[in-house]
Formats: C-alpha cells, sequence, structure tokens
C-alpha cells in the first residue's frame, strides 16, 4: 500500500518549549487515521504542521512522493512555492470553527477555490458543488449564507468546501468541539459516510467511541510523542500504556 | 444684501467645497489602505516611520498643515505659490485624511480573525487572492461606521480651506459676512454643511444597509 502522507522525525518548539519530540507517522490510502491524546499533547500542532499553516523546525513532510520539506542536518527545509502549492491541493482541512467566509453565500464559499485556484470551468464546479451540498443536506441552503445556519450546518458546509477541491487526503482537527452534542452526530455521520466512501481521512477528536467505529487505525499522543498505537480495538478497549489507560479512564468518566 | 444673493454667492463657492470633498476621498480613501499596509510591514524601519509620519499627522492642526504645503514651497524652495490653491488643499487634506484613514483600516484588518487566513491558505488562495477578496470585503464592512465619522468632519474641515483664501463656499461666506457686518452667512454655511452631512449620513446609512445581509 502506497502512503498517501508520511511524516519523519518532525520536531517542533514554540519558543523553547519542545512540542513535538521526533515523531512519526505515515497514512495509507484509503485509511481513515484517528489522532487522540489529552490537550497539549501537540496532536493540533502535528496536524498544522502537517497542514502547513505551522512550520516545522526539523523533519521530513511528504505527501504521495513529494517533499514538502526535507530535512538537512537537523533542520526542515520547505520546497520552493510550486511544489508547496502542489502540495497544498493534495490535501483539505475542516477546522474546529469552521472558518466559513461569512460574506459569500454557502455556495460561493464551496465554488470559489476550485474556480480560483484550480482554475476550472464554473459549470462544472456549479454542478459539483451542488451534489456535494446535496450529499450534506444542505441543497436547500446554497444561496444562504453561514451566519443563518446552524453549527452542524456550518461544519457541513465546510465540509464541503473541503471536498470541492477533490483533496487526496482530508484532515479534521477537532470537528466536533465547537458543537453542541446534539449537533455532534450529524457531523460523525457526514465522516462516516465518508469513511465508507474511502477517503482517506487524518481526524483528529475526543470522541472515543467515534473513533473507535470509524478508523482502522489510532494514534495516542501525549507530550509531544506518540505513546501507543496501532488497531482501534486495541488502543482504545485494551490500551497498554499506562499514560493512555489514564487518559481512556479520564475521558470515560467525564 | 438680500438673503438670496448671499445663497446663491455661497452656493458658487458651494462647487469647491465639493471639489475638496470629494477629490479628498479619492485620493485619501486608497492612499490610507497604502499607509496602513506600510504600517504593517514586517520591516521594522518601515513600520516606524510609518508610525512616525502618522504621529505628526494626526497630532498637529490640519490648518498647520494647509499652510505648510501652500506656502511651504515658496519658504523654502523659493516656489511660486499655486494659482490654483485646489491643488495644495487637496494634496494637504489627502494626506491627512490619509493618516486617519489608514488607522481605522489598521484597526479593521487587525481585528480579523486568524482562522479566515488560514481558511483561504489551506484552499490555496495567494496572499493577494486572500486579502482582495476574503480580508478586504469584511474589513470594510467592520470599518464603515468609523469612516463615516470622518467622512462627516471632512465635510466641515473643508471650510478650514479659508486660511489659505481658496474661494470655497465659507471663505465666501466669511468675505460677505465682515463686508456687511453680518452674522447670517454664518447660519448659511451651517446650514449648508448640515444637509451635506445628511445626505453623507444616507449614502453611508445605505451602504451599511448594503453589507448587513451577513454577520
Amino acid at each position: 500500500m502506497e502512503n498517501l502522507l508520511e511524516i519523519k522525525h518532525i520536531r517542533k518548539s514554540f519558543g523553547g518549549l519542545e512540542v513535538l519530540t521526533d515523531l512519526n507517522l505515515s497514512v495509507r490510502k484509503n485509511q481513515v487515521l484517528s489522532i487522540i491524546g489529552p490537550s497539549g499533547s501537540g496532536k493540533s500542532t502535528l496536524l498544522r504542521c502537517a497542514t502547513l499553516l505551522e512550520k516545522m523546525d526539523g523533519g521530513d513532510l511528504v505527501y504521495n512522493g513529494l517533499y514538502a520539506a526535507r530535512d538537512e542536518n537537523g533542520r526542515s527545509v520547505y520546497a520552493p512555492p510550486k511544489t508547496i502549492r502542489e502540495v497544498r491541493n493534495m490535501f483539505g482541512l475542516v477546522f474546529q470553527n469552521f472558518n466559513l467566509f461569512p460574506h459569500y453565500s454557502v455556495l460561493k464559499n464551496v465554488m470559489e477555490a476550485p474556480m480560483l485556484v484550480q482554475k476550472r470551468d464554473k459549470d462544472e464546479v456549479k454542478k459539483e458543488a451542488l451534489d456535494l451540498l446535496e450529499q450534506m443536506g444542505l441543497r436547500d441552503k446554497a444561496d444562504a449564507y453561514p451566519c443563518q445556519l446552524s453549527g452542524g450546518q456550518q461544519q457541513r458546509v465546510s465540509i464541503a468546501r473541503a471536498l470541492a477541491m477533490n483533496p487526496k487526503i482530508l484532515f479534521f482537527d477537532e470537528p466536533t468541539s465547537a458543537l453542541d452534542p446534539e449537533l455532534t452526530g450529524e457531523i460523525l455521520k457526514v465522516i462516516r459516510g465518508l469513511a465508507e466512501k474511502k477517503m482517506t481521512m487524518v481526524i483528529v477528536t475526543h470522541e472515543m467511541a467515534f473513533a473507535r467505529d470509524v478508523s482502522d487505525y489510532v494514534v495516542f499522543m501525549d507530550g509531544g510523542v506518540i505513546v501507543e498505537e496501532g488497531d482501534p480495538k486495541d488502543v482504545i478497549d485494551h490500551p497498554t500504556r499506562e499514560r493512555t489507560i489514564q487518559f481512556l479512564r479520564r475521558m470515560r468518566e467525564q | 444684501m438680500s438673503l438670496d444673493t448671499m445663497i446663491l454667492k455661497m452656493g458658487e463657492g458651494f462647487g469647491k467645497t465639493c471639489a475638496i470633498f470629494f477629490l479628498t476621498l479619492l485620493f485619501s480613501l486608497p492612499l490610507g489602505m497604502l499607509v496602513a499596509l506600510l504600517r504593517m510591514s514586517k520591516i521594522r524601519v518601515v513600520s516606524w516611520i510609518t508610525r512616525f509620519v502618522i504621529s505628526v499627522l494626526r497630532g498637529t492642526p490640519l490648518m498647520l498643515q494647509l499652510l505648510a504645503v501652500t506656502y511651504g514651497p515658496f519658504y523654502l524652495f523659493g516656489l511660486r505659490v499655486a494659482r490654483n490653491k485646489l491643488v495644495p488643499v487637496v494634496i494637504a487634506f489627502a494626506i491627512n485624511y490619509a493618516a486617519y484613514f489608514a488607522e481605522i483600516y489598521r484597526g479593521g484588518i487587525e481585528s480579523m480573525p486568524v482562522g479566515q487566513y488560514e481558511a483561504a491558505e489551506v484552499l490555496g488562495y495567494s496572499k493577494t487572492q486572500t486579502f482582495m477578496r476574503i480580508i478586504l470585503p469584511q474589513v470594510v464592512k467592520r470599518i464603515l461606521p468609523s469612516i463615516t465619522n470622518e467622512v462627516v468632519t471632512l465635510v466641515k474641515d473643508t471650510s478650514m480651506a479659508f486660511t489659505v483664501a481658496y474661494q470655497e463656499m465659507f471663505t465666501i461666506g466669511k468675505q460677505i459676512a465682515n463686508s456687511q457686518s453680518s452674522f447670517i452667512p454664518f447660519l448659511v454655511a451651517g446650514a449648508f454643511y448640515y444637509v451635506f452631512n445628511l445626505a453623507v449620513d444616507f449614502v453611508m446609512g445605505r451602504a451599511e444597509k448594503a453589507m448587513s445581509y451577513y454577520k
């Protein structure tokens, strides 16, 4: 199986505080990988490094064989802008706070990037965008503005916006953390649907039951390193490391 | 002199008042954006110099700046004072207002949530595309009330052109007041400015409404 994403020996510090320590992660095609762990464990930073929102201090970042950053003598050297654009085109990111563009209608939120960045034909993009909104159960909200939608609906629009770019891999940064519990389910349902369609996904989440059900690989992070990883049933139901056991117990008590 | 004649004479100067007003906006609104971008420059020296220039423009009287731009070239370099005073007047106003607009723009831009930049970046928008399409339209909505404030002030500030004897409405009104020993021209001028600002309020109100379709 080919690796769509490979992160090798990543290091990242913020002002002397090391957040990620020599961490390795690879994501295969069609894999759904969940990253769990306490706040401050570095999981969000890892995701931000992978999506180029944050620069790694050291290590390699490779998408589908293409080096976005290469480690040279312990420092990450980033590829030229053209390569970075190519890499960026391979992934999508769904934010915790949606980050929709409030001044655009739902449809324009979904359509603009494919037209502007990928220079695709308007009619074709529109058809695809409407299909995506249909899939998200939001076909009738195409002309609405984000402020008129519920949090769950906004998050579904942002998933459609990311999918409209046809990414090879889709990242989720705690996609349900800003939502009321009753709205969480609708997002998890959408992600489950994507998993059934073999979308490659990396999901940072606090939803343990969901991580176990939907993902085929789970990574537990703490203190900037991967403490335990593997099959979700093993890691979540039968953790072996003390830190994992404690974390999962705390999560269950909540 | 009858009231009609006064209004008529001052009305003739009103065209020049409008010229100062519209030309100042035409130049200062874009210039302010340039100044704001320089002020936010990552190059420290550029940012510091811009900050200093803004502080001088905001910290000294507009009247002084008008005099400096109009007569400065004569005193400093022995150049002829411009025959058409509209040129130095508009230059002084545009520079002064650009400083104020720059700070309003900066406040607006810095108030934008970082998530908007990140969303655009991940989607592959270039820096320019992000600014022009995502950031600027939202900034305009946010700063419109502050811009309205400045525009209303500008309407009244045009009267300061009398210091360099530019024949706009207030200058003419002041001349009539002197020659006729009458206070009426000032009341007429007040009415002119008030009606002008009613129109400004109306237009800006419409603009705000046009952008109220989203939060």
